[in-house]
């Protein structure tokens, strides 16, 4: 029998294809297209019930002042984000492809990337421990001396509130913390493939150690930071348990979806809204692409 | 060649960014212990076992992590049987749609959580299948079946294509192929990917958020706890348990695809 299937390849592909296969499509493409086909019905403002007819309404409803605040708030907490974090990662990423031995570079690569598996929810639950207005960040500006600084960042308009756990500063520290190891690796592993001898031969040339970090180092290591910028964007772009728990009630396209989808019952807009951060990531991912991301990965 | 030494300031902000990334761990595990039991002050204004006793005692815990522990371990034994399915089949045989067929099984990663988690609440809702325990399963199999599909074709493209061949060659049937050449080639791969797919299933709330009916999975009943201000400390202490339970298979699963990739021979 093991011959017979041996000779023919065809059927015993088919037949290692077929579940696996059948699933994805079925359930998982079939339900995208579904929400797809969802977006563009539209809820009779009367009844609430979904018309069933084909309606471009729906998308339109998205340029609403209210709901355009909402898309533009989220993607501008996303680019925020990403900056940061690529701001932050860099220097470790710098110092694992450059100076650490290799034992050492095994070792912090595991310590990046272990928060990642501790729990996502726990590490946000963490950060409104650490944000709230009796916490230890308020804890050491006083003892720093920095109380008036932090009142001050609190008074800020939009992004400030009562107490750092239910501001947007808040909200924006978390998603920094959280998504962080995401963007530390790809840069790491796109500076590695720097060969040392081309940061020589720039040194050699006459650069100096600024210049080299500028004009050599920086472009070679850009395609990382684009890969993990992929992360950091996606991923604040659809997130709602971020800005539910830590933040103060100012709508996320998250929260707006998980919203509409619920008590609302509009599930033609709850899915227009999905829509947003999937087309996003899709013009993304295609300049990404061009940017030699998908190698850096 | 002797490795240059990294400027102060370059090391000052490492210390920095790993302090940064595991000080949220140490509060997390400090608040187990505080006495208040609804404030977060720092420091604490006592210590105290209480809340590991309280947590003990909850039912709504125990019946929440037990539909966890079920779900994770029903949606990652689908997911390694469909994952290697799909691995063995997109490794061995250049078919006519196969970039299709890699770029399909990469959505369920690449899609924003709430973009599957809404499509998969549509396409049930539209179905008519009520939100059950099965529902949640049908949710986590799908992104299970993704990591254990990339652990095993990494595995099997490190493994020598010759030695499958060479198994029949020497008269071996298909079942003592696949028993005695395959299986432990791809053992530890495959082990990595489900203990992956588990603890990636157990911490899941995004997507099931959606596909859950009025059950309530570890990583929901936390959510709920969270907006609850009495208690607080229990949330902790579950919290550390957690960790606990997702850190360590992933550990495990990192030591086991860590060296082994092929065997003797397997350059050719």
């Amino acid at each position: 029998m093991a011959t017979w299937l041996y000779r023919r390849p065809r059927l015993v592909l088919a037949l290692m294809l077929a579940p696996p296969l059948l699933y994805l499509l079925v359930v998982y493409l079939g339900s995208l297209l579904a929400m797809l086909a969802q977006s563009l019905f539209a809820l009779d403002d009367y009844t609430g019930q979904v018309v069933y007819e084909f309606t471009l309404r729906t998308y339109a409803s998205l340029f609403q002042p209210a709901n355009l605040d909402i898309i533009l708030r989220t993607a501008g907490m996303a680019t925020a984000v990403t900056l940061a974090c690529a701001l932050l990662a860099f220097p470790l990423a710098y110092y694992m492809a450059r100076y650490a031995s290799p034992q050492i570079k095994v070792a912090l690569a595991l310590a990046v990337v272990m928060p990642l598996w501790a729990s996502y929810l726990v590490r946000v639950y963490a950060w409104k421990t650490i944000l709230a207005k009796e916490g230890i960040v308020s804890w050491i500006a006083e003892r720093l001396g920095l109380g008036g600084l932090l009142d001050a960042l609190l008074a800020l308009p939009a992004i400030g509130g009562p107490s750092l756990s239910v501001s947007l500063i808040g909200t924006f520290v978390t998603f920094v913390y959280v998504w962080l190891p995401y963007m530390i690796l790809p840069i790491q592993a796109a500076l590695e493939r720097v060969p040392p001898s081309l940061l020589e031969a720039s040194a050699d040339l006459g650069g100096r150690d600024g210049d080299t970090f500028r004009y050599v180092l920086l472009p070679l290591a850009f395609p990382g930071v684009v890969a993990g910028s992929i992360f950091t964007f996606s991923l604040t772009l659809g997130d709602f348990i971020i800005p539910g728990i830590v933040g103060n009630s100012a709508r996320f396209i998250g929260l707006a979806v998980l919203e509409q989808q619920g008590t609302a019952g509009n599930i033609p807009l709850a899915a227009a809204f999905t829509m947003v951060p999937i087309v996003i990531m899709a013009v993304y991912l295609l300049i990404a692409r061009r940017l030699g991301a998908f190698e850096a990965l | 060649m002797t490795r240059p030494q990294a400027p102060w300031w370059l090391r000052l902000s490492v210390v920095g960014v790993l302090l940064f990334l595991y000080l949220p761990f140490l509060v997390i595990l400090l608040y187990a212990f505080t006495i208040e039991d609804a404030a977060f002050t720092f420091p604490p204004p006592g210590l105290t076992l209480r809340w590991f006793g309280a947590a003990w005692g909850r039912a709504d815990l125990w019946a929440a992590l037990w539909l966890s522990v079920r779900v994770a371990t029903v949606a990652t034994g689908a997911a390694m049987i469909l994952g290697t399915l799909a691995a063995a089949a997109v490794h061995r045989a250049r078919f006519f749609g196969r970039e299709a067929v890699s770029l399909l099984l990469l959505l369920p990663l690449a899609l924003p959580g709430i973009a599957s988690g809404i499509a998969l609440r549509s396409g049930i809702g539209l179905l008519d299948i009520p939100f059950s325990f099965w529902t949640i399963v049908i949710g986590h199999a799908t992104f299970c079946m993704v990591v254990v599909y990339n652990n095993v074709l990494a595995r099997y493209r490190r493994m020598a294509p010759s030695l499958v061949e060479a198994s029949m060659d020497l008269g071996a049937t298909g079942w003592q192929t696949f028993r005695h050449v395959l299986l432990p080639v791809l053992g530890t791969a495959l082990l990595a990917g489900g203990m992956l797919a588990f603890a990636l299933s157990f911490d899941e709330i995004i997507v099931t958020t959606f596909t859950a009916g009025s059950q309530d999975t570890l990583p929901i009943w936390i959510f709920q706890q969270l907006t609850r201000p009495r208690n607080r400390p229990v949330t902790n202490v579950v919290a550390i348990f957690v960790i606990a339970i997702t850190v360590i298979p992933i550990l495990l699963a990192n030591h086991l695809t860590r060296d082994t990739g092929g065997v003797a021979g397997g350059g050719k």
